[in-house]
């Protein structure tokens, strides 16, 4: 696969290819219930992933969206085995990360990459572009390889190997380090590249250049990516499928265009009506409230607070993922089946709607309100 | 469009408004009626280590009563010094150059020393700022920073403002007011935060809010929240506000006017509208082209704009867009181009539609300088010609 890619291999063939193996069966990174918890003093928990199962195939873009502290980067660094997971499994290319010795994760290290959102300060401030760059290739003992490879790379993100020879991360923007984290990043030919926020510490007109960069950087490479991102429009045009994720849960999986046209999930479609758009008014309908504190996140169903269609069950009964249409998975009692956004709403299986979702109506006045701890910490 | 409202003034301001008036009755025209705000030729230079930084640079424009007019550039932009320059929270000093002039409702703020701009801030303008905990004070229950003001201003009793503090709270959306007056900042989340510095902004009814990136830093729900709740305030209350972002997608829907800064000026101002529907400034067009569309198909290849906004220290000369400009020409290299009425355009433009390009985006001229830099590769400032750059 791409970890045999030829560097200089033209564009187009290594695209087909990855356009073949981008079959549903060929998975490259499996998650099963994966929990990650962080103590937060006084005996108390952080519930920042709590059981999150999730298939990413070869060659696919899967865009990972949610609002600041529901999870993203936890689950970015738990498939990193940064640190170790509390529970459940990551499956890299078959193999359970946590079955295998601290010496064997190792080794597969220079398959999984990372990059971060603030380039200028995930990159040694001392050292040399090219040294930044080549580095992985001498840890990994392939230093000889350092001439030849480091200026290909560099190259392909666009940097002239000759003009950044001398320079140091302080010398550029951010732009251009994010070129390099990207450069540091493919050196070792990674099957897969999980990006958390690449783009968003950067203006409008660079991060434009930066998502073109990933997507050639993706075909020439022959590339999975796990793009996480805050910013809806981004994660829209990246991904071939998107996991939307609520306080430590997914609560919905599909389709990018299918997705965003028409959410099945309640929060999707809050979260998509709330995109401000160069299209002109928002669309559809308009939420209140916040996410409340994965210290002590509602029982059952965690959006139930802020979900104009909660009843009773979702305090009781966590609801799980389930395929409502071909590929459109979603964890939700009472899911939107086939309205696109902006329409007024109502639950696709029993269950009496206690509001419609419409503009300016919220969370405040359903029946689950009441329920629970959580539900009185939380804005409404 | 724009909301002309022409509230009476409150008695403090007319009263503030006359004894102004009538100190420089000489030299100040009256504004035009419904003009509250009038910028005009505004330079902010600071002087550095390193050397001058040009920050604003002759910028004019106007804001009408209960209008809101969107400044949008990228980061460096010369926004919040601007808004600052306006709020009078910078004013000249050794290290710091200030010239042209502001007014407010014909008071020459410019002019007015910090006693003066004390009797304005708050009561007749108001400012939110993207992080709300530097305008909160983290040691002071909330209840407590809203009084403040409110005291302050109108010499309430300490019974009445408390009530009026929790009913500014329950007006800005925060749930259970009575029991947030008595909590601290950090026992609140962002968007809660930023509910709290809008309500002490409203406290005293200002007539102009400016807003200085107020959901940069909150969640897209949160967010869409927030601008709601501002336009929601503003039109009922018939304010005007300056609504300062980075983001084109945010003011499309919320503003009547746009003004896009780019290097310390100005270089295109328009009705939203037209903006949008014919933007002139190749720069304009670029930022517009660089945004992910939410609709359509994914995987869309987006519009690059080469490089990156200039260092202020030494901008570019000639149009501070040349270097990334797709269409500029040798002119474009040694002279700048003066902002422009739209309406002189073959065709017509909009009136009210101001840009600053000698080769605007849909006429015969651009057309011909985007062919010729397509054919020689490059652009007259020598930067490669992509066919990511020009758009079709
Ligand atoms: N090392 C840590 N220790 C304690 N809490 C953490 C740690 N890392 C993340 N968290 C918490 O876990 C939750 C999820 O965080 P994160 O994964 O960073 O969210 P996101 O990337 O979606 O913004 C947050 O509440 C965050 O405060
Ligand atoms: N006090 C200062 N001294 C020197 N330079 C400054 C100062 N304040 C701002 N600047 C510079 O002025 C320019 C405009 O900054 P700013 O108004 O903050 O931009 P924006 O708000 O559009 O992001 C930037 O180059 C910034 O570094
Ligand atoms: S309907 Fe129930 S299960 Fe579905 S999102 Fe709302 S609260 Fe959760
Ligand atoms: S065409 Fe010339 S004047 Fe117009 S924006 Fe481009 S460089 Fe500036
Ligand atoms: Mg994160
Ligand atoms: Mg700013």
């Amino acid at each position: 696969m791409s970890s045999t890619t030829d560097m200089s291999t033209d564009t187009g063939s290594v695209l087909e290819k990855t356009r073949d193996d981008r079959s549903a069966d060929d998975v490259v990174l499996r998650l099963e219930d994966l929990v990650v918890e962080f103590p937060a003093g006084a005996g108390q928990v952080v519930h920042a992933v709590s059981g999150i199962n999730l298939e990413v195939r070869r060659g696919e873009t899967l865009g990972l969206v949610g609002e600041s502290g529901c999870g993203k980067s936890t689950t970015g660094r738990a498939i990193m085995q940064l640190p170790r997971p509390t529970g459940g499994s990551v499956h890299f290319d078959g193999r359970d990360l946590a079955a295998l010795s601290p010496e064997e994760v190792r080794k597969l290290r220079p398959k999984l990459q990372m990059i971060f959102q603030d380039p200028i300060s995930s990159l040694n401030p001392r050292r040399r572009i090219p040294d930044i760059v080549g580095d992985p290739l001498v840890v990994w003992g392939r230093g000889a390889d350092k001439d030849k490879v480091v200026p290909d790379v560099l190259r392909a993100v666009g940097l002239d190997p000759d003009q950044v020879a001398d320079r140091r991360p302080h010398q550029f923007s951010g732009g251009q380090c994010q070129r390099v984290s990207i450069a540091r990043a493919l050196v070792l030919e990674p099957e897969v590249l999980i990006c958390d926020e690449p783009v968003s510490a950067l203006d409008v007109s660079v991060q434009a250049q930066i998502l073109n960069l990933l997507e050639d950087m993706k075909a020439r490479y022959g590339l999975t990516l796990v793009f996480i991102a805050h910013d809806l429009g981004v994660v829209r045009n990246i991904s071939d499928r998107v996991a939307v994720m609520y306080l430590g849960r997914i609560c919905e999986l599909g389709p990018t265009e299918a997705l965003f046209d028409a959410p099945v999930h309640p929060y999707t479609r809050l979260l998509v009506s709330s995109i401000p758009s160069m299209e002109g008014a928002q669309r559809g309908e308009v939420g209140t409230g916040e996410m409340p504190s994965p210290v002590s996140p509602p029982s059952g169903c965690r959006f139930r607070t802020r979900c104009p269609l909660a009843t009773d069950r979702c305090a009781d009964e966590v609801p799980q993922m389930r395929e409502v249409a071909p590929g459109r998975f979603t964890a939700c009692h009472h899911p939107v089946l086939d309205t696109a956004v902006g329409e007024p709403i109502a639950p696709a299986v029993t269950a009496v709607p206690t509001t419609p979702l419409t503009a300016s109506n919220g969370a405040g006045s359903n029946g689950a309100g009441s329920n629970g701890a959580a539900s009185s910490r939380t804005e409404s | 469009m724009t909301r002309p409202t022409d509230t009476a003034p409150t008695t403090v301001a007319a009263e503030a408004a006359g004894r102004h008036r009538a100190a420089n009755a000489a030299g100040d025209a009256r504004p035009a009626k419904g003009d509250l705000l009038t910028v005009d030729d505004v330079h902010v230079r600071f002087h550095t280590r390193n050397g001058v930084v040009h920050a604003v640079e002759g910028v004019s424009l106007t804001l009408r009563e209960g209008e809101v007019l969107a400044v949008v550039g990228e980061s460096g932009s010369g926004k919040t010094v601007f808004t600052r320059r306006v709020m009078g929270l910078i004013s000249g000093s050794r290290e710091t150059d200030v010239e042209g002039t502001v007014t407010f409702d014909g008071i020459t703020l410019s002019d007015l020393d910090a006693k003066g701009l004390a009797g304005v801030w708050g009561k007749e303008i108001a400012l939110v700022l993207q992080d709300p905990m530097t305008s909160l004070n983290p040691v002071k229950r909330i209840g407590a920073q809203i009084t403040e003001t409110l005291v302050l201003h109108h010499k309430l009793s300490k019974q009445d403002a408390n009530a009026r503090a929790v009913e500014l709270l329950r007006s800005v959306g925060l749930s259970e007011p009575e029991r947030r007056v008595r909590q601290y900042p950090h026992e609140l989340s962002g968007g809660m935060r930023q509910r709290v510095t809008i309500a002490i902004a409203l406290s005293c009814s200002p007539r102009l809010l400016l807003a200085d990136e107020p959901t940069t830093a909150l969640d897209v729900t949160v967010q869409a929240q927030i601008l709601d709740l501002l336009g929601d305030l503003q039109s009922r209350l018939g304010m005007a506000m300056l609504l300062v972002t980075h983001d084109l997608r945010v003011v499309r829907s919320r503003s009547d006017r746009i003004a896009v800064m780019y290097a310390g000026r100005i270089v295109e101002t328009a009705p939203t509208k037209d903006l949008f529907d014919a933007p002139r400034m190749p720069y304009t067009e670029a930022l517009m082209n660089a945004v992910p569309p939410i609709t359509g198909p994914n995987h869309v290849r987006l519009a690059v704009i080469p490089g990156r906004p200039p260092n202020l220290l030494s901008p570019p000369s000639g149009c501070r867009f040349s270097p990334r400009c797709p269409y500029a020409q040798d002119r474009c290299l040694t002279e700048e181009p003066p902002l422009r009425p739209a309406s002189e355009l073959p065709g017509g433009g909009i009136e009210g539609h101001s840009y600053r390009c000698w080769y605007p985006v849909g006429t015969p001229e651009n057309a011909e300088a985007r062919r010729r830099n397509v054919e020689r590769g490059e652009t007259a400032a020598g930067t490669p010609v992509t066919g990511e750059m020009v758009p079709a």
